[in-house]
C-alpha cells in the first residue's frame, strides 16, 4: 500500500504539486489522467523517490519512506522514450535489474525467458535494442520492469510514442501482464480514452492537483466537479448554462429540456449542465425527444461515426453520431439530447447532480 | 493549388535494395484532385513518409514521374515546387514575432509590404492568432507553435499543396479536437490541396475526403472514410481502421452461406470465388448483434469504456469482438447475429465481390 | 535508476579537493602574502602595505602590456569567432567526411602549446623556415625577429591556427543538433542562405558562442607560452603581454612583491571581464 499524506512539491516559487493525499492499494492499476504539465510526472517522481516532497509524508506498507532515495525503494519505471541499454542484447537488458540484485544465473534465465514470452520478445533476445521496432523496444523496457518484481511500477505515458494500433495491442496486454504481480501500478496518460480502456482507478489531475480519485468508470460518469468532467471527456464535454424553473430547464426564455428524474433534487435557479457528445442525436429517439436549436460549424466523418461541431449560443458543442451524417456548415438545425446522462454543476463548478453509479 | 499526378512512382533507398526488389514504396499510380484533402494512413514503415517526401521533393523516386497540374516536377528541388509543409514537431522561427513568422515566406519572395500585411492579417484572423501577433514565437505552447506553422503554410495564396507530417503528435487530446476541426474548416475556406500523413485513424478519417491506406510499401485501399469502414478491400484495412478492428475468421463458403466451425452464416450474395487460397470472413464489431437464439458464443469479458461497451467473446474457437451502445444490456444466454450486408468475404486477404 | 546507493563515492572526490587546494588555493594565498610585503632575500619579509599596487598602477610598463593584451584579445576574437562559424557552417553534416573533418579540426588542439610555439618559430624563420623563406623569396620583407608588425602577425596567425578549431567544434556540435525539419521548412519558405543563418542557425548557436567567446577571451588574455617561445616578447617590448611581463619580473628580476601584486591585478581583470561579459550575454538571453 502506497500512501501519500499531504505531499506537496514546490520548486522556487512554483507549486508543482499542491498538498495531495492519496492511497493506492496493492494489485491495483491506477491511472493519472491530465493534460501536459498538469503534474503527472512530478507526482510520479515523488512516488518513486526521485524527488523529495517539500512537505508531507510518503508511506509504503505503513513504513515512512519520505526521504529514502529511489535506490532503496523497490520501484520500476517505464518512460515515454524507449530507454534501454543500447549495447546490451535484449536478453541482457531484461536481465540487468536481476544482475544488479545478484540473482543466480538459472533464476535469471528462467525469469528473463518468462518475461520475454509474455511480451512476445522470445525471437529477439539476442538482438540489440536499436535493431528493434519502437514497439519491441518498449516491450523490452516493460519486460525489465516485470523481472524486477518491483512493488511499485510507474509507467509515464509508455505508449505515447507508439503507433495507434500498437498502442491498442499493448494496452490490452498491460493489465493482464501486471495483474498477477500484485504490485501497485501507476499509469500516466493525457488521453481519456486510454484511461477508460485500461479501467482500474483513475486520478484526474489539473494544474498540480488531483481533482478526483476513484474507480475509472465512476469518475467518468460521476465527476465531482466541472474541471474533472472536462479533463475526462474526449471529445470535449458539452456545456449549457441553463436556469431551472420547476420541472424544466430554460435558456433565457426558451425551453431547453425537461429536468430528468435523476436531477429532480437540484435547486431552482441557474445551473451548468454538462453532457457527453454521444448523448446528442441528429434525430429524435426514445430517450431524446425535445429539439434544441443549434447552428452547424463543421462535420467530420470518421467512417462508423460522425463528429458534428455545432454552436449553441456562445458555446461550441460536439455531437458524436453513429453512422454518416454530413451537414453543410452555417446551417440552422435541431439536435436531441438524451437527458438520462446529464450532469449538473453549481456556479462554483461543484457537481450537484449526476447519473446513477454504474453497476459491477 | 494543384492536381497531383503520381505516375508509376516507386522507391528503394539504395541501388542494392532495388536490385533485390526491396522497395520501401512499391508502385503507386494515382491522380489526386485539385483541392482535395488526402490522408496517408498506415503503421510505421509502411512507406507513407517516403511517399510524402517524394511529393515534397526531399526524395527523388527511383522510378516513375510526379507532376503538379500536368507539369513534371520529378527533378525539381523542394524550394522550386511551391509547396508548404507542417512537420511533426512545430517549426517556428523563435526569434521572430508571430506576425513576422507568417510574413517570412512572403518577404522572402519580395512581395510588396502592403500586400504582405494584408495577407498576414487575413490568415491571422482565419487561424485565431490575431491576439498574439506581436508576441515572440519563443515561449509559446506546442499547440500555439503548431498553429503558427500551419498559418505559415496557408499564407502563400499560390502554393500547389500543403503537406502535413503527423502534425498533431505533440498536441494534447482536447486541443487536438480544436486544431483538427479548425484545419478542416481551413481546408474548406482555402481550397488548397492537402496531404496529411498519420498513423492515427481518427485524424485520417476526420480530415480527409479520401484516405489512402498503406501497408508494407503498397497502397491497399483508397476510399472515403465510409468506404473504408463499410467495405475494407483488404483484411489489413479492416484491422487497422476501427477500434477494435474487424473480426476476421477462417471460413468455408458454399453458395450464399459461409461456414465457420460447423455454424452456418447467411451472406447477402454469392461471393465470386476462383476456388483458390485462404478464405476468410470479416465483420466489424459494430455489425454483430447480441440477441437470444443467435450463433452460440462464449463471453470472456465486457469492457465498459464509457460511451460504448466492448464484449470480448469466442465464436467457434475464434476471438470475436462486439461493440454495444452505452445503455444496451446483454441478454442472458445471448448469441451473436452477423448482419448479412456487413459481411465481407476475403480470399488471400483481398475482398471478393458478390453476386446478388 | 538501477545503481547501488552508498556514500563511498564521496571519497573518490577527495584527491581532486586536495589537488585544488594545493594547486590553486594555497598558491593564491601565498601570492596575496607576497603582494603586501617586501623582501631582500634570506626569507626576511617586511610589511609594505599597498605600495606594490600603487607602483604598479602608476607604471607605464604595466599599462602598455595591458593594452597590448586587450588589442590582442580583440583581434583574436574578431578573427576566430567569425572564422570558426564559417568553417563549422561548411563542414559536412553526415557521411564519411564528418570524421575526417573532425579529426583534422581536433589536431591543432592536441598539440602542446610550447610545441605550437616551436613549430611557428621555425616555420617563420627567414633562413630555414618554409614560410619565412618563401615570403622573403617572393619579395616580402618578413622578419618576425626584427619587425614588430611581423611579430604580431606571426603570433596572431599562430593563435588562430591553434584555437579556431575549438570554436569550430563548439559551433558544429550545436549545428548538427538542429533537426532537418528546420532546414526543410526554410527551403519551403524560400529563405535565403543568409536568412537561414540569421533565423535558424545563429539563434541555435547563441549559447555555445557565449561559451566560445568567453573561453577564447580568457585564454587569449592569458597567452604566454606561444609568444614566449616565438618572440620572447620582442622585438623590443612589442609582444610583451602581461603574462610575459609578469614572468620577466618574477623570475628574471626576482621582484616577488611587485610580481605578486601584478598577478592579483591580472587575475582580477580577467575575472572582471569574464563576469561583465557573461552577465551581458545571459541577460540578453533572458530578455528573449
Amino acid at each position: 500500500m502506497l500512501e501519500l499524506r499531504n505531499v506537496s512539491k514546490r520548486v522556487g516559487k512554483d507549486m508543482h504539486i499542491h498538498p495531495t493525499s492519496l492511497t493506492l492499494q496493492r494489485g491495483t492499476l491506477n491511472v493519472l489522467l491530465g493534460p501536459t504539465l498538469s503534474g503527472k510526472t512530478s507526482l510520479m517522481r515523488l512516488m518513486a523517490g526521485l524527488d523529495r516532497p517539500t512537505e508531507g509524508a510518503i508511506l509504503f506498507d505503513g513504513a515512512d519512506v519520505t526521504g529514502a532515495p529511489v535506490q532503496k525503494r523497490n520501484v520500476a519505471m517505464v518512460y515515454q522514450q524507449f530507454i534501454n541499454y543500447p549495447l546490451l542484447t535484449v536478453y541482457e537488458n531484461i536481465a540487468s535489474p536481476m544482475r544488479i540484485s545478484g540473482a543466480d544465473a538459472s533464476t535469471i534465465d528462467r525469469e528473463v525467458r518468462k518475461a520475454a514470452e509474455i511480451l512476445k520478445l522470445t525471437p529477439y533476445l539476442e538482438r540489440t535494442p536499436l535493431n528493434l521496432s519502437g514497439g519491441q523496444q518498449q516491450r523490452t523496457a516493460l519486460a525489465r520492469a516485470i523481472v524486477k518484481k518491483a512493488s511499485l511500477v510507474l509507467l509515464d505515458e509508455p505508449l505515447a510514442n507508439l503507433d495507434y494500433k500498437l498502442r491498442e495491442e499493448l494496452r490490452d496486454e498491460l493489465p493482464k501482464i501486471f495483474a498477477e504481480s500484485g504490485a501497485i501500478f501507476v499509469y500516466a496518460t493525457t488521453e481519456p480514452s486510454e484511461a477508460l480502456l485500461l479501467g482500474g482507478n483513475t486520478a484526474t489531475m489539473s494544474e498540480g492537483r488531483i481533482t478526483q480519485f476513484g474507480r475509472t468508470i465512476d469518475v467518468y460518469r460521476r465527476p465531482a466537479d466541472l474541471l474533472t468532467a472536462r479533463t475526462f471527456a474526449d471529445p470535449p464535454l458539452n456545456i449549457a448554462q441553463v436556469v431551472r424553473r420547476g420541472g424544466q430547464f430554460f435558456v433565457g426564455d426558451r425551453l431547453f429540456v425537461d429536468v430528468p428524474a435523476h436531477l429532480s433534487g437540484i435547486p431552482e435557479g441557474p445551473v451548468n449542465i454538462g453532457f457527453q457528445p454521444h448523448h446528442l442525436f441528429p434525430a429524435a429517439t426514445a430517450h431524446a425527444k425535445q429539439p434544441i436549436a443549434v447552428h452547424t460549424a463543421i462535420s467530420e466523418i470518421a467512417g462508423s461515426e460522425s463528429f458534428i461541431h455545432i454552436d449553441f449560443g456562445s458555446e461550441r458543442w460536439v455531437m458524436l453520431a453513429r453512422g454518416v451524417h454530413e451537414f453543410e456548415p452555417d446551417l440552422d438545425m435541431q439536435v436531441y439530447l438524451d437527458t438520462r446522462h446529464l450532469m449538473a454543476f453549481d456556479a462554483a463548478g461543484r457537481a450537484i447532480g449526476a447519473p446513477a453509479p454504474a453497476e459491477g | 493549388m494543384a492536381r497531383i499526378t503520381l505516375d508509376h512512382i516507386r522507391h528503394a533507398y539504395s541501388p542494392e535494395a532495388e536490385a533485390r526488389g526491396d522497395y520501401a514504396l512499391k508502385e503507386v499510380h494515382h491522380e489526386w484532385e485539385d483541392g482535395g484533402a488526402y490522408a496517408l494512413l498506415g503503421p510505421s514503415g509502411c512507406g507513407k513518409t517516403t511517399l510524402l517526401n517524394i511529393i515534397s521533393g526531399l526524395i527523388r523516386p527511383s522510378g516513375g514521374r510526379i507532376a503538379f497540374n500536368g507539369v513534371d516536377v520529378t527533378d525539381l528541388p523542394t524550394e522550386a515546387r511551391n509547396i508548404a509543409q507542417v512537420f511533426q514537431f512545430p517549426v517556428v522561427y523563435d526569434t521572430m514575432t508571430v506576425y513576422d513568422n507568417l510574413a517570412f515566406p512572403l518577404r522572402n519572395r519580395h512581395v510588396p509590404e502592403a500586400q504582405v500585411d494584408k495577407r498576414v492579417r487575413e490568415i491571422l484572423a482565419m487561424t485565431d492568432l490575431e491576439s498574439m501577433a506581436k508576441q515572440r514565437a519563443r515561449g509559446l505552447t506546442a499547440d500555439q507553435k503548431q498553429k503558427i506553422s500551419l498559418a505559415r503554410g496557408l499564407v502563400r495564396a499560390d502554393v500547389n499543396a500543403i503537406l502535413f507530417d503527423e502534425p498533431l503528435t505533440v498536441i494534447d487530446p482536447h486541443l487536438k479536437w480544436m486544431l483538427r476541426s479548425q484545419l478542416k474548416q481551413l481546408h474548406r475556406s482555402s481550397g488548397f490541396t492537402m496531404v496529411y500523413v498519420t498513423h492515427d485513424q481518427t485524424e485520417a478519417l476526420t480530415f480527409a475526403d479520401k484516405v489512402v491506406v498503406m501497408y508494407e510499401g503498397e497502397i491497399v485501399q483508397i476510399g472515403t472514410p465510409t468506404e473504408l469502414f463499410e467495405r475494407p478491400s483488404h483484411t489489413f484495412v479492416g484491422y487497422f481502421i476501427g477500434s477494435p478492428g474487424m473480426n476476421v475468421m477462417p471460413a468455408a463458403v458454399q453458395g450464399r452461406t459461409a461456414v465457420i466451425g460447423g455454424q452456418e452464416i447467411a451472406l447477402a450474395g454469392t461471393p465470386k470465388l476462383g476456388g483458390e487460397g485462404r478464405i476468410e470472413l470479416g465483420i466489424r464489431p459494430e455489425f454483430v448483434r447480441l440477441e437470444r437464439g443467435g450463433l452460440p458464443i462464449s463471453i470472456d469479458k465486457v469492457e465498459d469504456i464509457g460511451r460504448q461497451k466492448i464484449v470480448r467473446a469466442r465464436f467457434a474457437g475464434h476471438p470475436l469482438s462486439i461493440v454495444l451502445d452505452e445503455d444496451q444490456d446483454i441478454p442472458a444466454d445471448a448469441g451473436a447475429r452477423f448482419e448479412p450486408g456487413a459481411i465481407g468475404i476475403y480470399a488471400n486477404s483481398w475482398r471478393v465481390g458478390m453476386e446478388a | 535508476m538501477e545503481k547501488t546507493w552508498n556514500n563511498k563515492a564521496w571519497f573518490m572526490v577527495l584527491p581532486v579537493l586536495v589537488l585544488v587546494a594545493f594547486s590553486a588555493v594555497i598558491p593564491l594565498m601565498t601570492v596575496v602574502n607576497y603582494s603586501v610585503q617586501d623582501t631582500f632575500g634570506n626569507n626576511e619579509f617586511f610589511w609594505n602595505g599597498t605600495q606594490w599596487f600603487t607602483d604598479l598602477l602608476r607604471s607605464q610598463r604595466f599599462w602598455d602590456s595591458l593594452s597590448r593584451n586587450l588589442i590582442f584579445s580583440g583581434i583574436i576574437l574578431a578573427l576566430e569567432i567569425p572564422l570558426g562559424i564559417l568553417i563549422a557552417l561548411n563542414m559536412p553534416k553526415k557521411g564519411a567526411w564528418v570524421s575526417v573533418c573532425l579529426v583534422l579540426m581536433a589536431l591543432p588542439l592536441l598539440v602542446p602549446w610550447n610545441v605550437v610555439g616551436t613549430i611557428w618559430q621555425i616555420f617563420g624563420r627567414t633562413d630555414i623556415g618554409l614560410f619565412g623563406y618563401v615570403a622573403n623569396a617572393l619579395g616580402f620583407d618578413y622578419n618576425y625577429v626584427q619587425d614588430p608588425v611581423d611579430a604580431w602577425l606571426t603570433v596572431i596567425v599562430m593563435d588562430v591556427w591553434h584555437w579556431t578549431s575549438l570554436v569550430v567544434l563548439l559551433c558544429y556540435a550545436s549545428l548538427v543538433s538542429i533537426p532537418d525539419a528546420y532546414y526543410q521548412a526554410a527551403k519551403i519558405d524560400g529563405a535565403s542562405r543568409l536568412a537561414v543563418f540569421r533565423y535558424i542557425q545563429l539563434p541555435k548557436m547563441r549559447r555555445v558562442l557565449t561559451i566560445a567567446i568567453l573561453l577564447r577571451f580568457m585564454d587569449s588574455f592569458m597567452i604566454y607560452t606561444e609568444p614566449f617561445v616565438v618572440t620572447g616578447g620582442g622585438p623590443g617590448n612589442s609582444t610583451t603581454f602581461l603574462s610575459i611581463d609578469l614572468v620577466k619580473m618574477a623570475l628574471g628580476q626576482f621582484d616577488l612583491g611587485p610580481a605578486a601584486a601584478m598577478s592579483i591585478v591580472y587575475f582580477l581583470i580577467i575575472l572582471l571581464f569574464s563576469w561583465v561579459f557573461y552577465t551581458v550575454m545571459t541577460a540578453s538571453d533572458a530578455q528573449n
